[in-house]
């Protein structure tokens, strides 16, 4: 038995900042010191302050340390672990008040308003354990199903609590279950979709991390409710540690007999199996996945059929995201009214959202629906550095759109940011300030999709390059305002007719920024210029006479030898020569050279 | 797997220790003051088998064993500090595992303070 548990964030965030060396290090200094008998480390999936990583939280005290280095490790177990004292500095600076005092964890603002239920063990428990899934009340969900509830009440319990897919387009998952289970076929299947394809989008990648048991469970009790016995998750090479940790998952509920023949003795069987995909955004669509799954090119195919009528392997099929999968066991345990107690009208429950962009605390926080979009940049988030002006928030990654200012304080849910150009997606939220120019971030979405675009249907593989090459032409102060028009055109014509929901959705971003921001469009068009500076074929470089002290630093950085002038004299740029990296304005201590 | 009564023991194995990885206001806070005085008389064993009995006794999700420095009192080392939410706080002294194991079973379990053990109950002179 040990005293004390020492976790250690284990998730790609803190991996890729040294948590796998601190967790090295911790066991040695905790055997130096001769507690290893007493003191436990566990490592467990992500806590949602990525910017702060490596992460480390001392039980039973609770002591949150962020930013830890391998340095700081000795004296961590000599103070803390062997003596009791806090380790004050390494604190997160969020939980000490001003008056020195501690506070708890869930008094700080990132973790105040969150409210965890798909994300509720990330962090808590070790994933590769499956007995502390089990200590958490893990697969009591699936026992409960399969010995007191038929597959009707099942699915009626999951209409009853109103949750819709967390993957992006929010169709109700009870629906979804009862349409498959409707039809009858000697096989069906339930597929996971842990395709995460969204740039700046990780929720997924957490669940799996953090607890794959969850997910392992959820499939089941689908499995259980449609009739199917085997299922399958679609998760993407470019997560090594997530597949690894689903992986061990699998196994391990396996031996446990949570996993396979006759489980919990009821007769029914499950099993599940991992594909790996190769990173194609189109294979997050439904009917592209489940080809991808049967082994051919991953590209989608027309509805209807449906797959709850003909899915994978031409068989009734339910495809769900890994956080709706999350949340279903603690649905069934705490039942419908408790989740439906939580959200807005027609959206219940909570979300998982990816902070991101120019935000202080970037990480994952997991709301209830209908907060605000204020209190989750402002409060949860820690506003904008530098002082900087907020002015919009991207949210569904390349289907969404961007949410300006004057809808800062709508309450977010599926239909309200619908109701908005936007769209819930699968979680992205990236925050943009007023260096951001918004024809730019349109531009980029834009080629993502195009990059990503599978070329099955014209709209969406030639309509889409027509509208990049429109957008390239306003950045480069070539285009009309005819062309603007034709944008316009073209956006609804695609949106219109393209087969899948990637080429639907690939005119968002530049719709609404048209909504939005069309003043920085005609900024660009008719003035050839690019009001937050960012589009180089706009800009130019220029030294401030009066500011210049002629110290010679920005010539001597210049990559292109584009600055003249002699010393302690005001220099020159050459616009001809200079290539707009911006290495100058880092490097001038004056403040001299501006852009315009 | 076979059965649900496989499954709750599994849980209720496990529980003690997952639960201590849970932030509660309301929980009884035993404190060990782990300082070089309270370690030189002994402090750690009484600390292992305080942190023990409790999960043994399944109390994680209401009792939390913690560590502090030196209290102050370094004559009187051992010293456990019991904090319940609402109440003074217990300050026992001279400790010793079997000492701690009765302050478990009697006041931590049966919810009386053993006042033999007690700063102001102990005969220190």
């Amino acid at each position: 038995m040990y005293r004390s548990h020492v976790l250690v964030c284990g998730g790609t965030g803190c991996t890729s900042s040294g948590s796998q060396q601190i967790m090295d290090t911790l066991k040695s200094e905790i055997e130096k010191n001769g507690l290893a008998e007493e003191v436990s480390v566990v490592q467990t999936g992500c806590h949602g302050l990525c910017a702060l990583g490596p992460i480390m939280i001392i039980y039973p005290d609770a002591t949150f340390y962020s930013m830890v280095k391998v340095e700081d490790i000795p004296e961590i177990v000599s103070e803390h672990l062997l003596k009791g004292r806090v380790v004050t500095r390494l604190l997160y600076k969020e939980t000490v008040s001003p008056t020195g005092k501690i506070k708890a964890l869930v008094d700080t603002d990132f973790y105040k308003k969150q409210h965890r239920i798909a994300l509720r063990n990330c962090g808590i428990i070790n994933p590769e354990v499956i007995e502390e899934y089990i200590g958490t009340g893990g697969y009591e969900a699936l026992g409960k199903v399969l010995t007191e509830m038929t597959p009707d009440d099942v699915i009626k319990l999951l209409l009853d609590s109103g949750l819709r897919g967390r993957g992006g387009a929010g169709f109700p998952t009870g629906l979804k279950w009862k349409l498959a289970r409707q039809n009858d076929a000697d096989q069906k299947y339930v597929c996971c979709n842990a395709d995460e394809g969204d740039p700046g989008a990780f929720m997924d990648r957490s669940v799996l991390e953090g607890d794959p048991h969850a997910v392992l469970e959820a499939m089941a009790i689908a499995g259980y409710a449609i009739g199917a016995n085997q299922g399958y998750i679609y998760v993407r090479a470019e997560y090594p540690i997530a597949v690894d940790r689903l992986r061990i998952a699998i196994n391990q509920a396996r031996e446990f007999g949570l996993l396979g023949k006759n489980i919990f003795d009821t007769g029914f069987d499950f099993d599940i199996d991992l594909r790996l995909g190769a990173g194609a955004f189109v294979c997050g669509e439904e009917t592209a996945l489940m080809t991808s799954i049967e082994g051919k090119r991953g590209e989608p195919r027309p509805r209807p059929p449906f797959p709850a009528q003909k899915g994978l392997f031409g068989k009734p099929s339910i495809l769900n995201n890994v956080e709706t999968y999350a949340n279903i066991p603690q649905i069934i345990l705490n039942g419908p009214e408790w989740f439906a107690s939580m959200g807005t009208e027609k959206s219940k429950g909570t979300k998982v959202f990816a902070l991101g962009g120019k935000i202080h605390n970037t990480g994952l926080v997991e709301i209830p629906m209908g907060t605000t979009l204020r209190e989750v940049i402002e409060e949860i988030g820690g506003g904008i550095p530098g002082g900087k002006k907020f002015k919009a928030a991207q949210t569904g990654g390349p289907s969404g759109g961007c949410i300006p200012y004057e809808h800062f304080d709508i309450p977010i849910d599926y239909d309200n940011l619908i109701s908005i150009g936007s769209m819930m997606g699968s979680g992205g939220l990236i925050v943009m300030d007023e260096d951001d120019c918004m024809v730019d971030i349109a531009k980029f979405f834009l080629e993502f999709t195009v990059e990503e675009s599978c070329g099955k249907c014209t709209p969406c593989r030639i309509g889409t390059k027509r509208m990049l090459e429109i957008l390239d032409k306003v950045t480069k102060g070539t285009a009309t305002m005819e062309d603007l028009d034709k944008l316009e055109e073209l956006c609804y014509y695609v949106k219109e007719n393209a087969l899948c929901g990637l080429g639907q959705t690939a005119p968002n971003p530049v719709l609404s920024t048209l909504r939005y921001f069309r003043d920085e469009y005609e900024a660009h068009i008719k003035e050839k210029r690019c009001p937050a500076g960012v589009c180089k074929a706009l800009l130019s470089f220029h030294i401030d006479r009066d500011k210049c002290k002629g110290c010679t630093l920005c010539a001597r950085n210049c990559p292109a030898d584009a600055i003249v002038g002699s010393v302690k004299n005001p220099h020159f740029i050459d616009t001809d020569k200079c290539i707009k990296c911006g290495t100058c304005i880092e490097k001038c201590k004056f403040g001299a050279i501006y852009k315009k | 797997m076979k059965s649900l009564a496989e499954l709750k023991a599994i849980r209720e194995r496990v529980q003690s220790q997952v639960g201590m990885r849970a932030e509660d206001h309301n929980h009884i806070r035993v404190v060990v003051g782990m300082a070089t005085c309270g370690i030189a008389s002994g402090a750690r064993p009484v600390l292992t088998t305080l942190a023990n009995a409790v999960q043994e006794k399944g109390l994680t999700d209401k009792v939390a064993v913690t560590q502090t420095g030196c209290i102050g009192l370094c004559q009187y080392e051992p010293i456990v500090e019991v904090t319940e939410p609402g109440k003074d706080k217990i300050t026992y002294i001279k400790m010793n595992p079997e000492k701690a194991l009765e302050v478990v079973e009697r006041h931590l379990i049966g919810g009386h303070v053993v006042e033999d053990y007690t700063l102001n109950g102990a005969d220190i002179k």
